[in-house]
């Protein structure tokens, strides 16, 4: 397992060499988007208008942080479950979204569109939300204001700890659960 | 007949709210311990490890331990020597997860199904209400995450499945999650009831301590003997491979129709947080 330090945006030749299993800390800017964004997100591509950040070279957090306490520019900011994005991701891909932060599977569609467009799915530690927060250096709310956790924000983070989940050649990370010794099979 | 007022509820609970959101039990991070000592795999163990220093922050830093503050659920037993003045109980707990939510800096996680607007301040609240002998007011409170909410379910299983069927619903359900509800989780099961009743007693037996054990050896035995089988699976800490898929399995028992096996999977994550105060 190999261990390597990325700046945001990313590109073919930041994702081609991770492999499953690979440690990252990112560093630069990502966005927060989760269930409610992601479709305000595929209505504006529908109507053909500009979204509200460039999606080339982009990475989305799957993240819908508790509020900022005075003196820290966020709260508890671990990932959520990632499958709920699917239907929307690899349409994201394909127009440049080069890497997605969360946890858990994802589907077929898009661990293939991982592989069609060079791109990556990072896990962050699920229920670490205090100790992923001392990565996040600064947010701010860049567009749906209305969705409260669910805006889009802008987030600065440095050395963000990452582990490669799906990489852009196929492979997998996660245990394929041993039903035979648990007695189901 | 005993007086509790009403503003006492309120800040009961909207202290409870708080403190189970920002400290972990012992009683988990107990667990989470004893799991960091028994697996061997280094990415098992760094994710425990993450986890334990998660909660020392939090702690320190009165940060929430996971954004996913939860819905704010209750199980409020009252005691039938004890009476409530100066307002409504079920609106003094709403009261109190609301200036919880709000003082706290929790995340407010409550949305209109259909149009997902948020109500903005975290209720309602989800109140099971008991009533009990005595003269006091007990109020549990957990808040249940949405991740490991979604990959719970109900079934009606044939009473001729019997331990065997329970058993291996219980452990595909939990392969079927795999990574998703945050393992090393807690499973709360109910069997038996109805439909509705056993998906309540399982989430009522999460409110139990996770080092506690069940007072009837039988069902303690099963809870055990699922434990094992569970953790057989490999899924491991956040589902990177491991011996520890649960921390724990709790279960209820209760009567049920002659035509049916209710059964109830209450998937918890690692995060277990739970309070209760005695007013």
């Amino acid at each position: 397992m190999a261990e390597y330090k990325l700046t945001t945006p990313l590109t073919d030749a930041d994702i081609t060499p991770l492999k499953a299993g690979d440690v990252v800390f990112l560093t630069g800017t990502i966005y927060s988007a989760r269930d409610a964004a992601h479709k305000k997100l595929v209505e504006l591509l529908d109507k053909g208008e500009d979204l509200p950040f460039d999606l080339q070279g982009a990475a989305i957090y799957y993240v819908g942080p508790s509020p900022a306490p005075p003196g820290r520019p966020i709260g508890a900011a671990g990932p959520t479950t990632s499958y709920r994005m699917d239907s929307y991701a690899p349409r994201l891909h394909r127009l440049g979204l080069k890497a997605t932060i969360g946890k858990g599977k994802r589907n077929d569609e898009t661990r293939k569109a991982l592989q069609d467009h060079t791109a990556v799915y990072f896990g962050a530690t699920g229920g670490a939300g205090a100790l992923l927060s001392n990565s996040i250096k600064a947010s701010e709310v860049i567009a749906f204001e209305e969705l409260g956790p669910e805006a889009i924000r802008k987030m600065t983070v440095e050395d963000f700890p990452l582990l490669v989940i799906n990489d852009s050649h196929g492979q997998e990370l996660y245990a394929v659960p041993d039903r035979k010794a648990a007695g189901i099979e | 007949m005993r007086i509790i007022h009403t503003n006492d509820i309120v800040n009961a609970v909207a202290r409870m709210c708080v403190k189970a959101n920002t400290e972990l039990p012992d009683d988990v991070r107990n667990k989470l311990s004893q799991a960091m000592e028994e697996e061997t795999s280094p990415s098992a163990r760094e994710v425990l490890r993450q986890l334990l220093e998660n909660a020392d922050l939090a702690a320190e830093t009165k940060l929430p331990l996971c954004q996913d503050t939860g819905l704010a659920v209750f199980f409020v037993e009252v005691g039938d020597e004890a009476r409530v003045e100066g307002g409504n109980l079920r609106d003094a707990i709403n009261e109190g997860a609301r200036k919880g939510y709000q003082e706290g800096y929790l995340r407010k996680s409550a949305c209109d199904p259909f149009t997902r607007a948020n109500t903005g301040d975290g209720t309602p609240a989800i109140i099971h209400f008991d009533f009990v002998p005595g003269d006091k007011l007990r109020i549990v409170f957990m808040a249940k995450g949405g991740g490991s909410e979604n990959m719970s379910r109900v079934t009606m299983l044939a009473p001729a499945q019997g331990w065997e069927g329970i058993k291996k619903y219980v452990i595909e359900r939990v392969a079927e999650a795999g990574p998703n509800p945050c393992p090393p989780t807690v499973l709360g099961i109910g069997i038996g009831g109805t439909f509705d009743h056993a998906a309540k007693i399982a989430k009522k037996s999460l409110m139990r301590r996770l080092d506690d054990t069940h007072p009837d050896p039988e069902i303690a035995a099963k809870e055990k003997e699922l434990e094992e089988a569970v953790n057989r699976l490999g899924i491991g800490p956040m589902g990177l491979g491991g011996k520890t898929t649960v921390l724990s399995v709790k279960m209820t028992v209760e009567p049920c129709h002659l035509a049916s096996l209710p059964l109830a999977v209450n998937v918890q994550c690692h995060s277990q947080r739970h309070e209760e105060v005695v007013l």
